[in-house]
């Protein structure tokens, strides 16, 4: 796991591409994980007779946490989350091989000193886009910057 | 897509914007769901698995910010509830107020503050902020609304927000 410093960083960085097949147990496990207990995460004849899917699908905080993972696989532990926007425009279903892509939108240093990046993450299966994410996540200015100490006045997220 | 519907129901106009059902967690932060939620997405993260790295970096164990939401939903059943237990109750309630009997999340906005603590008791508090007016979609007939949910600790220290949008649906019949 790296440890990236913002001073390696520009506009239009590709981040790494990652890439998961998604189960029946990726969407169970990330449901009862997250303490999402709504049928739909883990009821295949209810998501298809209730809800009108094909299958039982991803829930949201489960969404969440794989970016989530990716963004500080990419960054490392000190690589700080300060927001989150996503839109699912479709559900992820078992037997989808979930790709998620991202880019560098912007590079800044606030008005406190932090160092903030926002990336543009897309997650897609066969191509086509199920979600769209913007993430804005604070980075270290200097080997020995860590955006974790970070309280109150100092921490704009 | 969530414009407000200016004839919305008196009592549906009078919860927008109100605070509705704060509830402090069952449970205090610990290490058996963050190693579940870190399974489940494969996080390798050292902050949740290394005891040097969580002190080195922030001074303990922390949980992962995007599993704010579960520390503060309520358990599957418990001795002396009825019925199911339901997290983002103000949801369900449109749901049955507008007799709308499906529904997904479209969008999710989420904002973090202080990290969540091993021990940490986590509140949360909804508030409505818009319904809109019937849409019909690919799915069926229904509206959008956007809750917020703010998270605290047992310091009142804020911990973080998500912002939901939901689409309560009824399916059209096919032909």
């Amino acid at each position: 796991m790296s440890d990236l410093t913002l001073d390696r960083l520009a506009k239009g960085d590709a981040l790494p591409t990652f890439g998961v097949d998604v189960t029946a147990t990726t969407v169970i496990l990330g449901a009862l994980a997250s303490r999402d207990w709504r049928p739909m995460h883990h009821d295949y004849k209810f998501a298809v007779e209730r809800q009108g899917v094909q299958d039982i699908f991803l829930n949201t905080p489960n969404q969440a946490a794989w970016f989530e993972r990716y963004l500080n696989d990419w960054t490392g532990p000190k690589g700080r989350i300060g927001r989150m926007v996503f839109r699912m425009t479709k559900p992820v279903f078992p037997g989808d091989h979930m790709l998620l892509t991202g880019t560098v939108d912007d590079v800044s240093v606030d008005e406190t000193g932090c160092g903030w990046i926002r990336a543009e993450i897309s997650l897609t299966v066969d191509g086509a886009v199920r979600t769209t994410a913007t993430a804005r996540i604070a980075l270290p200015t200097t080997p020995d910057d860590n955006p974790w100490d970070r309280r109150g006045e100092r921490w704009k997220p | 897509m969530t414009a407000q519907d200016t004839t919305l129901p008196e009592d549906v106009a009078a919860l927008i914007g109100k605070v509705q059902y704060e509830k402090r967690g069952d449970f205090p932060a610990e290490r058996g769901y963050i190693w579940t939620s870190c399974a489940s997405v494969q996080n390798g993260n050292p902050l949740f698995w290394d005891d040097a790295v969580a002190a080195e970096l922030t001074g303990g164990h922390i949980a992962p910010l995007s599993l704010l939401s579960a520390w503060a939903r309520p358990h599957y059943w418990a001795p002396g509830a009825e019925g199911e237990q339901l997290s983002l109750q103000v949801h369900f309630d449109l749901k049955i107020r507008f007799e709308l009997p499906e529904a997904i999340m479209t969008d999710n906005t989420n904002v973090f503050y202080e990290p969540v603590r091993l021990g940490d008791i986590v509140t949360s508090r909804q508030v409505l902020r818009s319904v809109s007016p019937e849409k019909r979609t690919k799915l069926g007939i229904g509206r959008f609304w956007v809750i917020d949910v703010e998270y605290h600790n047992q310091d009142g220290a804020l911990l973080g927000t998500e912002s939901y949008t939901g689409y309560g649906y009824r399916r059209e019949a096919t032909a």
